[in-house]
């Protein structure tokens, strides 16, 4: 039976208000962990559960913690990364619509065992909506006592706020969020130093995604020894993973990591399979970032082992045959799934993100995409193809911030894969020419 | 004291204090393994990272932990560690990427090198010379910008630009308002005052210096003749504002502009005033000390220019549109 | 005519959020209240952000009109020209081309007769395109003032054109379509 640690309760009505939260156990980690452990308590609890960062690059959360420099003189800062943009991702949105109390509780932890005392959500901006929900829930959980001065008699002081972008991929990078949130632009910093010494105004910041700051809270309720028995090998615990593409129940699931793909894929109790009357052809298995894999390397790795959900079994095989867990924005395509269109997309999204400070993404991004751009309408060379990988390749690697990669891989992913699609679309080019004349977009890129 | 750092770059062992960064350390080495910059601008805090050319390769971290770093770091923002060993010129991997950069950084530059104020004196070009590739690949159409007026004493060619972003630091740590800025992100990214308005305060004339390329060029450079027909001088006068130190530009008793005086990587050693670079166009303004030497590696300097651009130019610097 | 700075002035309500805004950051800091500032001028002064506007916010914030300039321009939701009060902003990352919405943005299209990027001439629709909104899951989608309107059909988008074009549309209330 599968484990419901953030999703336990996502049923109950009106679980998002204070009062049925608490009734059904609510906020005892805080009364736990404020009363009866100390910062660091937290913290250990927190490393012995082995969880790892859910925001996709998965860095354990305990070590991450440990880096803070707790000697500085400054304040310090726990920033809440509300920012998810990445395509295929939207787990945290669900968790916070519909389940923000685990979310508060989860910061008050965190802030207590970092020795912050002003907390800072930081949420895209196009989740207007539900900075409401977060307000009313923080406004309930200090009506109760749980946030202002003086928490429960610890000593302890917090405040949490909400803060929105305004449209910025971008400002999910961890640094580029700090400059977003001091009210800049969404540029990237050169690191070092890193935000665990010198971060928001400077001062010492950890930043951890929602999902991850709300898995504090189960942890301190359960132990991180009993947390770290769920799961497999070092991919510890539960994941929400958000489903969407060609599948019969796309939503938001949460997973025991190690999960068999297959009974992800074709469980009812998930994604119920590929739609009717249809075959799955390829898979991005965490966001679009991570490398798109065709349906048989998915389920099953280069050895012919049936892959897991899990950190380690996904990247098995490295970029050559594997892929990664991510951010957990699962994205299911059949037998009808152009692939040249699809990577089209995606080289246009992170060109429309690129924030333009360093040279190889700002050129690079707007230079695949317009390439794919040809190669998709029809207009493309054969030599074209291995120009793609060659610019995926000056690209990697050699950018201040990892959206570079994150737009190289797609690219470089879907060639190594689908090479023959590429192909078709310059060897069959007027038959590409006709079929998408109805499609030919002047949509091209969105700018105000 | 704190004790010095050893640090090997190319071969060659040094040693800095602790907190230098790898560029700067080069620099003290000097000579051909010092990487090109087009971003970093010491003088100007918080420059650099940004251009990526000056990537180099780290094959031991430290004398503590050896490993070597698993990408290539950008040396003008990334500190020495004691022990470390770098390699720059001997790494395939880091020409590789260079010339990657450069590829990138010309892909939308115009190619309108024989009519540019700069052409002669701008790094991009000396960058394409020494790190490009043969010919471009790059078959779109490049990019344009609508033209803005910033003022009568300055010209911004927008499509030049390779927000390199030292003209902003110099405008934030300079002048005492900053006026422009850059709009816009990633390629539509551009340096704008956004409004009708006009940069003009006592030192903003030095952000034309700091351009490393020819987006911000001197609007009252007369007759606009090519850098190599006139002979830098130095040249200084009493100013109240600035030290009065310059280059004067002369073609026999005319004065066709001033600038500050420039190092061997193209820093200004000196920021002067507005009133000295715009309003002494007289060679009775100014002291003739003697000529400049011009020191920096650059394509006039090797005497490449002159000979390249009437024949094969673009071709040979590699931005040519060869289609 | 000519606006100027002078021109703008929040509601009390407002003005008073904006107050406390500021105090939610350590002293000196106050520029961090920008993005949302900016949000609250875009909504209350008629969806767009012109430059007297922005000047107006600096003044607000006590920062130069270039510092927000910069950061107007760097985000995709501030709109620098005016837009209709009925903007649809449609999803067109990869997930939201499976499930079909580019037929939906022709469709929408030929329906008000404008492209993507366009308003309507009565300046009551505006299309945009934007990526991707965390809503793949349910795609087809578009953002429409402060709420998703999510698994759009054709059906759908006539339903919206016609609601959304009443005198009495509200884009920051939700409807159900
Ligand atoms: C381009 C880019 C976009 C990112 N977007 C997000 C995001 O939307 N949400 C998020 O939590 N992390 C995002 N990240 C990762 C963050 O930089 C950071 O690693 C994360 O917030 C750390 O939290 P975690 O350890 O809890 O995962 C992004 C990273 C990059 C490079
Ligand atoms: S890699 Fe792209 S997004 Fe990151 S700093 Fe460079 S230009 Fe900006
Ligand atoms: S105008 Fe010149 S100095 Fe300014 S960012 Fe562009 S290239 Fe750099
Ligand atoms: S000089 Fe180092 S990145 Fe530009
Ligand atoms: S791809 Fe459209 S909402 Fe994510």
């Amino acid at each position: 039976m599968a484990t419901k640690l953030l999703l336990e309760h996502i049923n109950v009505p009106g679980i998002e208000t204070y009062d049925v939260y608490r009734s059904k156990g609510g906020y005892r980690a805080v009364e736990k962990a404020l009363k009866t452990m100390s910062p660091d308590d937290v913290m250990e609890e927190v490393k012995k559960s082995g969880l790892r960062g859910r925001g996709g690059a998965g860095f354990p959360t305990g070590m991450k913690w440990s880096f803070l420099d707790r000697k500085s003189s400054n304040p310090r800062y726990l920033v809440c990364n509300a920012d998810e943009s990445e395509p295929g991702t939207f787990k945290d949105r669900y968790l916070m619509e519909k389940n923000p109390h685990i979310l508060i509780e989860g910061l008050i932890l965190s802030s207590y065992s970092l020795g912050s005392n002003s907390t800072y959500i930081y949420i895209r901006g196009e989740y207007k909506w539900i900075v409401g929900i977060l307000e009313k829930a923080i406004a309930e959980a200090k009506n109760a006592g749980f946030l202002g001065k003086n928490i429960l008699g610890s000593g302890f002081n917090l405040e949490i706020y909400v803060n929105n972008g305004a449209g910025a991929y971008i400002c999910g990078e961890e640094t580029a969020l700090i400059e977003s949130l001091e009210g800049k632009r969404g540029n990237p910093r050169i690191k070092p130093p890193f935000p665990a010494i010198s971060g928001l105004y400077n001062c010492p910041t950890v930043v951890n995604n929602v999902e991850t700051l709300a898995t504090v809270t189960p942890i301190i309720n359960m132990g991180g020894d009993e947390y770290a028995k769920l799961g497999i090998g070092k991919s510890t615990g539960t994941k929400l993973i958000s489903a969407c593409g060609h599948i019969n129940r796309p939503g938001v699931y949460e997973i025991d990591l190690g999960l068999p793909v297959d009974e992800f894929l074709n469980s009812d109790e998930y994604c119920g399979g590929i739609r009717k009357g249809h075959e799955l052809k390829a898979v991005i298995a965490g966001g679009s970032s991570v490398p798109i894999l065709p349906a048989e390397l998915f389920m099953k790795n280069a050895a012919g082992e049936a892959r897991l959900m899990s950190y380690e079994s996904l990247s098995d095989g490295g970029f050559a045959t594997g892929t990664m867990l991510g951010s957990g924005g699962f994205i299911a395509m059949d037998e009808t799934t152009c692939i040249v269109h699809n990577t089209w997309t995606l080289a246009r999204f992170y060109h429309h993100e690129s924030c333009g400070q360093c040279s190889p993404c700002r050129e690079g991004t707007g230079w695949m995409e317009k390439v794919l751009h040809r190669l998709e309408f029809g207009h493309g060379h054969m030599h074209d193809i291995d120009l793609l990988v060659e610019i995926a390749g000056k690209i990697e690697g050699n950018t201040i911030c990892p959206l570079g990669d994150a737009a190289a891989w797609p690219v470089a992913a879907a060639i190594r894969h689908f090479r023959d699609e590429f192909e078709y679309h310059v060897t069959h080019a007027s038959k590409v020419k006709d079929s998408r004349k109805a499609h030919l977009p002047n949509y091209k890129t969105a700018t105000v | 004291m704190s004790q010095l750092f050893k640090i090997t770059i190319d071969g060659e062992t040094t040693e800095v204090a602790p907190g230098t960064t790898i560029l700067n350390a080069a620099r003290q080495i000097g000579g051909s393994l010092v990487p090109p910059a087009m971003c970093y601008y010491s003088k100007l805090k918080g420059s650099g990272g940004k251009c990526r050319t000056c990537l180099v390769e780290v094959s031991q971290g430290s004398e503590k932990d050896p490993r070597p770093m698993p990408k290539l770091v950008a040396s003008c923002s990334t500190p020495i560690m004691d022990g470390m060993v770098v390699k720059n010129l001997t790494s395939p991997k880091v020409l590789e990427a260079r010339k990657g950069v450069v590829e990138f950084l010309l892909i939308n530059h115009p190619l309108d090198c024989p009519v540019c104020d700069q052409a002669g004196e701008c790094h991009l070009q000396d960058l394409s010379y020494e790190h490009g590739a043969a010919r471009s690949r790059y078959e779109e159409e490049r990019r344009k910008f609508d033209r803005i007026d910033i003022g009568d004493k300055i010209q911004l060619h927008m499509t030049r630009c390779i927000l390199c972003y030292r003209c902003v630091f110099t405008a934030d740590q300079i002048t005492d308002k900053r006026v422009h800025g850059i709009m816009f992100r990633g390629d539509k990214a551009e340096i704008s005052t956004y409004i009708e308005n006009v940069i003009d305060n006592d030192f903003s004339g030095n952000v034309i210096d700091v351009c490393p390329v020819g987006a911000l060029t001197d609007k009252t450079f007369r007759f606009k003749s090519r850098v190599w027909f006139v002979k830098p001088m130095e040249a200084h006068r009493d100013c109240p504002k600035c030290s009065g130190k310059t280059v004067a530009w002369l073609s026999g008793d005319e004065v066709y502009r001033i600038t500050g005086r420039k190092d061997k990587y193209g820093e200004l050693e000196e920021w002067i005033c507005n009133d000295c670079r715009f309003e002494h166009k007289k060679i009775s303004d100014w002291v003739i000390d003697g000529p400049r030497a011009i020191e920096r590696h650059s394509v006039i300097s090797l005497n490449k220019y002159e000979k390249g651009i009437k024949v094969e130019t673009p071709k040979k610097i590699g931005y040519g549109n060869t289609r | 005519m000519e606006q100027t700075q002078h021109q703008f002035q929040f509601s009390e309500k407002s003005l008073k959020k904006v107050q406390e805004m500021k105090t939610r950051y350590p002293e000196g800091k106050q520029k961090s209240a920008l993005l949302p500032v900016l949000h609250m001028a875009q909504d209350e002064f008629g969806g767009w952000l012109s430059a007297p506007l922005m000047d107006y916010v600096a003044s607000l914030l006590d920062i130069t009109p270039i510092e927000v300039y910069e950061v107007a321009s760097f985000y995709s939701m501030y709109n620098l020209k005016p837009v209709g009060k009925c903007m649809f902003e449609f999803c067109q990352t990869g997930p939201c081309c499976l499930n079909g919405v580019e037929e939906l943005i022709e469709y929408t299209e030929g329906k008000l007769g404008i492209k993507v990027n366009q308003t309507t001439a009565d300046g009551k629709y505006t299309i945009k395109a934007v990526e991707c909104m965390g809503s793949c899951g349910s795609a087809p989608m578009a953002q429409i003032g402060t709420y998703y309107y999510e698994n759009l059909t054709k059906e759908k988008i006539d339903k919206i054109i016609e609601v959304f074009g009443q005198p009495d549309f509200d884009p920051f209330k939700k409807y159900s379509i």
